[in-house]
């Protein structure tokens, strides 16, 4: 036996689908086995007349009542089912929070979201480049966080955002640090003096952490994704980076955290680095400096260290310190390399790997990379190094410290070579050394200047002096006669090789033409970007109080290999 | 082949579905005017469906339409007579018609006439019949053919003559864009519409009545029927849709309808070609007495609204019904937030107040559909599985994916790009 209670409730509206769903409620209530929630009008009543809920005391209703009508398996039930009701219709008004509306598309996040700069992609690698190539077209920047993206997507993504001053962050790109906005994985840091670029992800925030434990703080950390500075890449982010730096007014200094530079476009990323007027300190991750400092440019070995060596820089940079090339020097067009005959095999090693932060490839007879390896020590090939204390030069031979000859006579084939541009020798003094090497010398300098004067060449000689004034041969004596030749001395292979590569420089200049400058509008108040990928990005964004948008992203077509190719055809 | 410029032409489809300017101008016997319209010819909704494959309110209609055109007295005969194949079937969609649910028009019944002023083609529609026992749901009892002959001969006189002696028509566009902003949405909820609708052409019904009974009885069926302006909407939407159709290269749906078994739909740059695959279940609350179990499979030609933008793709014009997309307000404005991902444009007289009177999404893009995986929304009413139940509750439901998909190959076949 069923039981049907009911209730109307006179001059009541509800429109018919809250009440549906009311009755739905109703129907989910222990021992309730069917429910009808109507207003009275005639056709509802017949409705529930055809279900057998229609009370008999609703003959008199009219359409602005409301019939509450419960058939459950026991009286005491269908009351409670009814004294339920309330409960219904005002759990309603506190339903769970309203969820914003998420955008598949990053066109529809474009058109809601249209003040946006960034565009975060964090998808699969197969469909990352798409993306991004999409926020481009949108005019965005992209930080690309995603992994597996193929070298030629990075180089057209790269390229295309270059040519519409925009950055690509990325592929990889574990975090950034844009108008004060952590980006990815980042850490709350404060704003101050300092700017970072950095290929490595944990790297960056360790840096940022680190200026931020000393009390200073940072202006933009950007990230350029492991491989910017392949040869293939170029070096696109990072130097569009590095430039954006140079003119931003609040950062005083630069940290470029960074592979080794042994590509060419790492060597591209050290001329636009000198050529800057503001500090850089550079951090080779793992391998040893090529010096403490060149021109502007300061090498540090650690993440603390560079962290504090910024820092210092920021108060005490002194711009007149740097050291740059005499451009009054006239070479010929023809002269491009430089020839180092040494006698010592540490002074000539230290050299190649301080001319490493200037030139790629110098070739040698004991080379820092074997593809480099001289095929004939007596025969120089574009830029050369040679240790002439080598055995295959001291066999049945003094060595050249004691026995000039071999180097003399080598000297003056590589003067004579109208490629040579500088030719650095050492000079190393002491007991047991040659009693007057720059009497030998120096005579043959001069002559070898006034040879390439006569055929229209400048020829630079650069001596490094390795002596005491105690020594028996008098350090200062021995200089005086070689600064007569017309020989520029210097007593440090770091400092010789310096004053070396900025000839270097001088002489093979980039071919790449300037990009154009990525501007990053500071007088918005705040970041706003559209996250595609991870929402915990999105999460962060906004805890952070950036204005963000987070899309749904799906693959597209379902990740149909067919159609998507179908639809690739179908644009515009 | 010269290379088509899909955006441009889905510009120039959208434009002519928007410039489109519906006006109902007349009633008339199906026989006299819609296209090709045959004695022994049924219209129905959605694509071609064979009697065989026909759901149970569709077969349910079919008779009720033969019993009603007299070709027979009983449902026995119907079937017979179905059977020896003497009667043709056809989408209403192929005779410039639309039908709601089984859209089973007959040579005999009257149609409002819609007329395109801007582009000159006309749509048809039948009349709608209120609640309740109904043809458009498979009933065919002789009650409900009582009703039909009543719509035929008196509601149709009186509203005819009405509209004859109404100066320029009346303006459906214009109607709807009014109704969206009073909580319509144009296909599942028509209070406004229907209200508006009653309100133009009961000064006419009321300056010609001869017998005000007659008048009062025809006023009263038109306000107790908060379906009353359906009809002529969905022509006037099907007027719109057509003058969309046929553009060259152009990938924007002009054509989306269901027959209770299968959803086509069809392509303004791919003529006459349907895409068809299985209606889906609609997910929706249900009235007294009645479950999903009871469902027929989707139904019904008054997806035509979302097919020029209105209905599901203006959800958020009607807050009072968000129940049916599972809550509140705010999801009521994010199913018309996601209907833009997947359409053309935003349209330029149907508007939505609480979007600060954004223009409607228009103009379904197939590409978009697939590549964003997004089916278009469907608000719909559910009829009962079997015939002559009636309506058994309201809700969402989607298009199979694979539709849109079979257009897209389609497409790329039909203009070279493979």
């Amino acid at each position: 036996m069923t039981n049907v209670t009911s209730e109307i409730r006179s001059g009541t509206y509800f429109d018919s689908v809250v009440l549906m769903q009311l009755q739905k409620g109703i129907l989910e209530l222990d021992g309730v086995l069917d429910a009808g929630v109507m207003m009275g009008t005639q056709a509802n009543k017949d409705v529930l007349k055809h279900s057998g809920l229609l009370p008999h005391s609703s003959e008199t209703t009219v359409a602005e009542d409301l019939i509450i009508s419960v058939k459950a398996e026991s009286t005491s039930q269908a009351s409670a089912a009814l004294k339920h009701v309330d409960v219904l219709l005002n759990s309603r008004k506190s339903l769970t929070e309203d969820q914003e509306f998420r955008p598949r598309s990053l066109d529809m996040a474009v058109r809601t979201l249209p003040n946006t700069q960034w565009v975060i992609v964090s998808v699969p690698g197969r469909y990352a480049a798409e993306v991004a190539r999409e926020a481009l077209g949108f005019g965005k920047h992209v930080f690309l966080y995603s992994d597996n993206v193929s070298v030629q997507d990075e180089i057209s993504l790269k390229k295309l955002a270059a040519d519409k001053g925009l950055l690509v962050m990325g592929p990889d790109c574990g975090t950034a640090v844009i108008n004060g906005i952590g980006l990815g994985f980042a850490n709350q840091s404060k704003s101050g003096p300092i700017g970072i670029v950095a290929a490595s992800g944990t790297g960056l925030q360790a840096l940022t952490v680190t200026i931020d434990n000393l009390g200073s703080g940072i202006t933009y950390a950007i990230g350029t994704g492991g491989r910017d500075l392949n040869n293939q890449i170029g070096g696109i982010t990072s130097r569009q980076a590095l430039d954006l730096l140079s003119r931003d007014t609040d950062t005083k200094v630069i940290i470029l955290t960074s592979k080794p530079i042994s590509s060419d476009a790492g060597l591209e990323l050290m001329q636009l680095m000198y050529a800057l007027e503001k500090p850089v300190v550079v951090n080779f991750l793992g391998y040893a400096p090529p010096a403490h400092r060149i021109g502007n440019v300061f090498f540090a070995s650690t993440l603390r260290q560079t962290a504090e060596l910024a820092m210092e820089l920021c108060d005490k940079f002194d711009r007149s310190t740097i050291l740059k090339a005499d451009s009054k020097k006239e070479f010929a067009s023809s002269q491009r390399y430089i020839r180092g005959l040494f006698s010592g095999g540490t002074l000539a090693y230290e050299t190649l790997l301080v001319l490493r932060a200037f030139t790629k490839g110098i070739y040698s007879n004991i080379p820092i990379d074997a593809s480099y390896k001289l095929d004939n020590s007596a025969s120089s090939d574009e830029h050369t190094i040679i240790d002439m204390g080598e055995d295959e030069f001291t066999v049945g031979r003094l060595h050249p410290m004691i026995d000039s000859d071999l180097r003399l006579r080598r000297f003056q084939q590589e003067a004579a070579d109208p490629e040579t541009a500088v030719i650095l020798l050492d000079v190393v003094l002491g007991y047991g050394s040659h009693p007057n090497p720059a009497a030998e010398l120096a005579p043959i300098i001069s002559e070898a200047k006034s040879l390439a004067r006569r055929s229209g060449r400048y020829l630079e000689v650069v001596v490094l002096v390795v002596g005491t004034e105690s020594d028996p041969q008098d350090v200062v004596a021995q200089t005086k006669i070689l600064r007569q030749s017309g020989a520029h001395i210097e007593t440090n292979a770091d400092k010789a090789a310096i004053y070396v590569g900025n000839i270097i420089f001088r002489l093979n200049p980039s071919s790449k033409a300037s990009l154009r400058p990525v501007i990053l509008d500071k007088t918005r108040q705040s970041l706003a970007a559209i996250n595609v990928g991870l929402e915990s990005f999105y999460e962060s964004l906004v805890r952070q109080g950036a204005e963000a948008i987070h899309v749904d992203w799906q693959p597209p077509a379902q990740g149909k290999e067919n159609l998507m190719n179908l639809l690739a055809k179908m644009k515009g | 082949m010269a290379k088509i410029n899909i955006d441009q032409a889905n510009t120039t489809a959208v434009e002519r579905m928007m410039s489109a300017r519906p006006i109902l101008t007349s009633i008339a016997t199906a026989r006299d005017v819609v296209p090709n319209m045959e004695d022994n010819l049924l219209l129905h909704a959605g694509p071609p469906v064979e009697w065989e494959q026909m759901s149970g309110p569709m077969q349910g209609a079919v008779i009720g339409g033969l019993i009603f055109e007299g070709l027979v007295q009983n449902e026995t005969d119907a079937v017979s007579m179905v059977e020896a194949g003497e009667i043709e079937f056809a989408p209403c969609h192929e005779h410039s018609s639309v039908g709601p649910m089984a859209g089973i028009t007959t040579a005999s019944m009257k149609v409002y006439q819609v007329k395109n002023t801007t582009h000159g083609n006309v749509a048809y529609s039948n009349l709608n019949e209120g609640y309740g026992k109904v043809l458009r749901y498979g009933a065919f009892s002789e009650d409900v053919i009582t009703k039909l002959r009543w719509m035929n001969d008196v509601l149709a006189a009186v509203l005819s003559e009405a509209l004859a002696n109404s100066e320029n028509g009346i303006d459906i566009r214009q109607l709807l864009s009014e109704a969206l902003h009073m909580g319509d949405e144009g296909h599942n909820r028509n209070k406004a519409g229907s209200i508006l609708y009653t309100a133009k052409l009961a000064p006419m019904i009321a300056k010609l009545a001869i017998d005000s009974d007659v008048a009062s009885e025809v006023l009263q069926f038109l306000a107790d029927n908060a379906l009353s302006v359906l009809n002529p909407v969905m022509a006037a939407c099907k007027s719109m849709a057509d003058a969309a159709h046929g553009v060259e290269g152009s990938t924007v749906m002009t054509t989306m309808a269901r027959n209770g078994t299968e959803l086509g739909i069809r392509i303004s740059g791919l003529g006459d070609k349907w895409f068809t695959g299985p209606v889906g279940q609609p997910d929706g609350l249900y009235f007294p007495g009645f479950t999903a179990e009871d469902a027929s499979g989707d139904i019904g030609d008054s997806t035509i609204t979302e097919t020029v933008g209105i209905g599901g793709f203006a959800m958020a014009s009607a807050p009072a019904i968000v129940a049916f997309v599972s809550g509140t307000p705010q999801d009521a404005v994010n199913a018309t937030m996601e209907m833009y991902e997947i359409t053309v444009s935003e349209h330029n007289h149907f508007t939505i107040p609480v979007l600060n009177f954004r223009g409607t999404p228009v103009g379904v893009d197939i590409r978009k559909v697939v590549e964003l995986g997004i089916t278009p929304r469907i608000n719909t009413g559910i009829a009962h599985r079997d015939a002559g139940v009636g309506q058994v509750g309201a809700g969402l439901v989607r298009p199979p994916m694979n539709v849109f998909e079979d257009a897209l190959v389609f497409y790329a076949e039909h203009y070279g790009l493979v």
